[in-house]
Formats: structure tokens, sequence, C-alpha cells
């Protein structure tokens, strides 16, 4: 299984619109990585470019030794790394059952083993009461860890996770905290975790990035970015800051 | 009674031949977002397989010479072939325009087909004789039933059963499901996007020849327009059951045929020849009470 997945001097342009600039970070295997920032930092072309689905104007993508930028989504997937979307984007006509064995069968499985890897992976989260319902009648958080169970299949190297915990209340963020731990622990993958949810990183990651403008501002342990000063500002703005209002 | 049953079975029957057409257009529908107005000339096309070309009156009869368990599999290869066709040659190069584009595509196929029918066999329809004992009638229940509209009915609940177990127990069918619903996702799993969309016009084209196999035993006649009628009936059963929604688009088909057969024999005689006109009636009030057709997909759903 791969060790390291990295983005190195990954810059995003939409129409001259600098997306990200210069991104360099590193996400180890079995540990939780956090990237954290304001609203519009590029947090999720971070993770659109790390997944495939976006293409770095600028940079590399490096699995290990291998860069990976050039390749398609799908190929990406194969590679084994997985993502979560925002939205969910379950297939909504689709029992919760059948959107995890599609997911395998895409990655070359056959249909009874893709059915069967299901059953495991749905009993290991704990969901599979959930296994014959629709995805798209299924409650918010429900739906959040079907989805984590679609990037599951085949025991990716790497999970990305484009907040999972929006919408959640702070017990079934506790779960979902230990969920992540499991999934590091247990699969042995390494997590990407963005979150709006500042609680829930301090938790639940090993180290954290922080995003402001598309550029890295900052990269320690949860108790370094606590005390740092630089994040406080990318949050809090100049202004209140200045007038010492908040903190 | 006898008399209620005999509209029924004229009802399911008619209903059955809706069904697999509205089908065959759902089906594109749900993976390329196109309606195929070819789908008609298609079926055209799967009868004038069985004639050998030529502009006479009499129809000269050749692969419809073949013995039954040779020919349907035959016409079903022909409809499969052509569709297929279409999609590599002309579908495929409009993949990423605009549901518009592919819909003005498809009428100029469906006309590529149509004129190359006439040029071939000209435009008068000619009589083949298919199978037509199965238009003596067989006493169910005390009604005498033509045997043809009990095979109809029976093939159609047949190749409904086998496509519901093709969609839901196997990876293509599932694949194939979830590009329906949402087909750069199913992509970005790393669903075969060819291979899915090939197979569905490969159903398709199947489902167009059946209709043609049973019409033209029907009729009796072959006829470069007989697609048009059925086509467009099938097109409407598929936006009223909510285009997208296959169990939708079967459950249209044969509504329309109910209404259909119904209203042959509760209108007075005078209005009878209008009859189409009430039976589009009752789809514009349907699609007012419905807009987005009676089973709309869960996936076409704003979600809040």
């Amino acid at each position: 299984m791969a060790q390291k997945l990295a983005a190195d001097m990954v810059s995003v342009a939409f129409e001259g619109l600098r997306a990200l600039s210069n991104v360099t970070l590193e996400i180890p295997a079995g540990r939780v990585t956090g990237l954290i920032g304001p609203n519009g930092a590029g947090k999720t072309t971070c993770v659109n470019v790390l997944t495939g689905f976006q293409k770095p104007s600028m940079g590399r993508v490096m699995l290990d030794g291998l860069d990976i930028s050039g390749l398609p989504a799908h190929r990406v997937r194969q590679t084994g790394i997985a993502r979560t979307f925002q939205s969910g984007r379950l297939f909504a006509d689709l029992t919760v059952h059948e959107n995890l064995e599609v997911t395998g069968v895409g990655l070359g499985l056959s249909r009874r083993e893709a059915s069967l890897k299901a059953d495991a992976l749905l009993d290991w989260i704990g969901i599979s009461a959930l296994s014959d319902r629709l995805a798209g009648g299924l409650p918010y958080t429900d739906e959040r860890r079907v989805a984590i169970g679609r990037a599951l299949m085949l025991e990716p190297a790497f999970l990305l996770l484009d907040e999972p915990a929006a919408g959640m209340s702070a017990e079934e963020a506790d779960e979902l905290s230990r969920l992540i731990h499991r999934i590091t622990d247990e699969v042995k993958c390494g997590v990407l975790l963005i979150e709006h949810n500042i609680g829930l990183v301090l938790k639940t990651c090993h180290s954290i990035y922080v995003l402001d403008s598309g550029e890295i501002i900052e990269f320690g342990t949860p108790d370094a970015i606590k005390a740092s000063e630089k994040v406080r500002h990318a949050y809090m703005g100049t202004q209140a800051d200045a007038e010492g209002e908040i903190l | 009674m006898t008399e209620i049953l005999q509209v029924v079975f004229d009802a399911l029957s008619l209903g059955s031949l809706y069904a697999l057409g509205a089908l065959g257009i759902a089906l594109i529908f749900g993976v390329m977002r196109l309606v195929n107005f070819a789908h008609g000339d298609t079926m055209a096309f799967c009868v004038f397989a069985m004639l050998w070309p030529s502009v006479d009156a009499a129809a000269i009869v050749f692969a419809g010479n073949l013995p039954a368990w040779l020919l349907i599999p035959f016409i079903l290869a022909v409809g499969a072939g052509l569709s297929v066709l279409s999609e590599i040659i002309v579908f495929r190069r409009f993949r990423n325009t605009n549901p518009a584009t592919m819909m003005i595509a498809s009428f100029a196929l469906g006309f590529v087909i149509r004129y190359f029918l006439l040029m071939l066999y000209s435009s008068r329809p000619k009589s083949i004789d298919l199978w037509s004992n199965l238009g003596l009638p067989v006493e169910i229940l005390g009604a005498r039933i033509p045997l043809l509209q009990v095979i109809t009915i029976v093939t159609a609940i047949a190749i409904l059963i086998a496509l519901t177990f093709f969609l839901k127990r196997t990876r293509f069918g599932l694949e194939m499901r979830a590009a329906a619903e949402n087909f750069t996702m199913a992509r970005m799993l790393g669903v075969r996007a060819n291979r899915v969309i090939m197979l569905a016009f490969a159903l398709s084209g199947m489902l167009a020849a059946a209709v043609a196999l049973i019409l033209v035993t029907q009729t009796g006649t072959a006829d470069i327009q007989m697609g048009g009628n059925i086509m467009l009936i099938a097109f409407i059963a598929t936006v009223i059951g909510g285009l997208g929604s296959l169990p939708g688009a079967v459950f249209a088909g044969f509504l329309i045929g109910a209404i259909a057969t119904v209203m042959q024999v509760v209108l007075p005689p005078e209005a009878r020849p209008f009859r189409d006109a009430f039976v589009y009636a009752a789809v514009i009030a349907t699609l007012i009470w419905r807009p987005n057709g009676i089973f709309m997909p869960k996936s076409a759903k704003q979600r809040v």
C-alpha cells in the first residue's frame, strides 16, 4: 500500500482567477491530516486536484514516487485514492447496497464479489440496517456514512473527506470522529479531513494544514494551530483582530 | 362479462405495444438524455429487413420465410445492430451537445433511415403474410380472443420481467441504472460509459424489433411510415410516465392503451372517429395535473 499522497507546488487557475497557488502538502498513510480555511480558500479545489477531478495548472500530484497529476478521476480511484463529496452525491434511485456495489463493479469486481464486499463494509460501519433502503430517502447523517462506505470500497490507501460533518449534531460529529480513527487504524488509510467544524478537526487530526486565499499559511499539530497568530488572523479578519473584540 | 373481457384484452395488447415502444425510448433517454425520434424508423427498418429490396407492389419475402426460431433472433439482431450503429456513427458525436441538438440529430437520422427504405422499397405499402394463423381466435373464459393478442401480452410481460431481472441482478444492469441517474458520477466511479451506452442502444433496438414483429403480424402490411404513430404515442408515454423512469414509461404505455380502448367503446359512435383527440386531451389533462409525469425519478427531484 502506498505510504504518501502529496501535492507538490500545485497551482490552479480558473480563467485567470487563482484558486490555488503553490500548494505543497503531504498526507501520510495511517494518519488523519486536517485541511481547514475560511470559505473560498480553495479546500475543495485542493481535493479535486488530488483526486483527478481537476487538472492542476502547474505542479504535480505524487503518490509515493509516482506522478499521477494527469490521470482521469476513475484511474486515480483505481490507484487507491477515494473521496466523498460535500453533498453526498449518492445515486438516489439505487439502494444503499447497490451504491456500494456499483463502485465495486466500476473498480473491476464481479457483481457477486462487489455484493459481498458491500455487505462486509456496511456491517463494519454499522449501517447494515440501511442496506435495502433507497439512498435518496436517507437522512443527512446516514447519507454521509453511506458516502464514506462507498469511498471505502476495496480499501483505498487514501480517503479524502470533503466536509463530512456539515449539518451534524455534536454527538454525531463525535461518532464520525471515532469512525475516522477506525478507518486509519483498521483500514490503515491516510485520511484528509476538510471541515468547517474546527472542534472536530482539532480533536481528530494528527496534523493540520491551514489554507487561505489559495495558499497554505500554516501547518502543525492541533495545539500549534490553536495557538497560531496567523490562523486567528485569517479566520477573524484584520479588522476584528485590530479591535480585539474576539477571542 | 365476455364483452368486458374482450375490452380488457384489447386494452392490454394495445398497451403492451405502447409500453414496449416507450421502454425503448426511456432506456436511451435514461443514459443519454436523448429522445431518440429515429426509434419508429428503426421499427420500420426491422420489418423491411424481412423483404428483398424491390419497388414492386407485391412484397418479395426473403428472410421472412425463415422459421420463427430463426426469424425472431434475426430481426432482433437487425434492430440491435441498427441501433448500435446509430450510436457509433451519429449519436456518439453529439454526446456533449445539448439535448435539443441531439433530438434534431435523431430526427435527421430517422429521415435518413426512412428515405433509405423508400429508395429500396418505394413508398407503397406492401402486404406480408406473417404468421397469419395467429389471427385465429382462442376461447378464454367464454370470450373469443385472437391468439395474437394473447401472445402480444405474454411476450410483453416476459420482456418486462427479463429486463427487470437484467437491470436489478446483473452488473451491466446495475451500471446502467447508475449511469442513467448520474452519468458523470458513474463515470468517475469507473463505470465504462461507452459499453453501457452501447448496451442501452442494443436493448432499445431489440425492443423496436419486437414491436415491429408484433405490428407486422397484426396488420399484415409493411409500410415505411409504420413506426411513426407508435413512436409518437411511445414518446408521449415516456413523458407522462416521467422522463427517465422505466416503470413510469411502462405504466403510461399501458394507461394510454387502456384509455384508447375504453374510449373506443364508451364514446358515442359519431365521436369515435375523433377518438385520438380525446386520448390526447386526456394526455394534456394528465400533464396539467403532474407536469413532471406520474412517476418522477428520485434523482430528478429538487433536494432541500
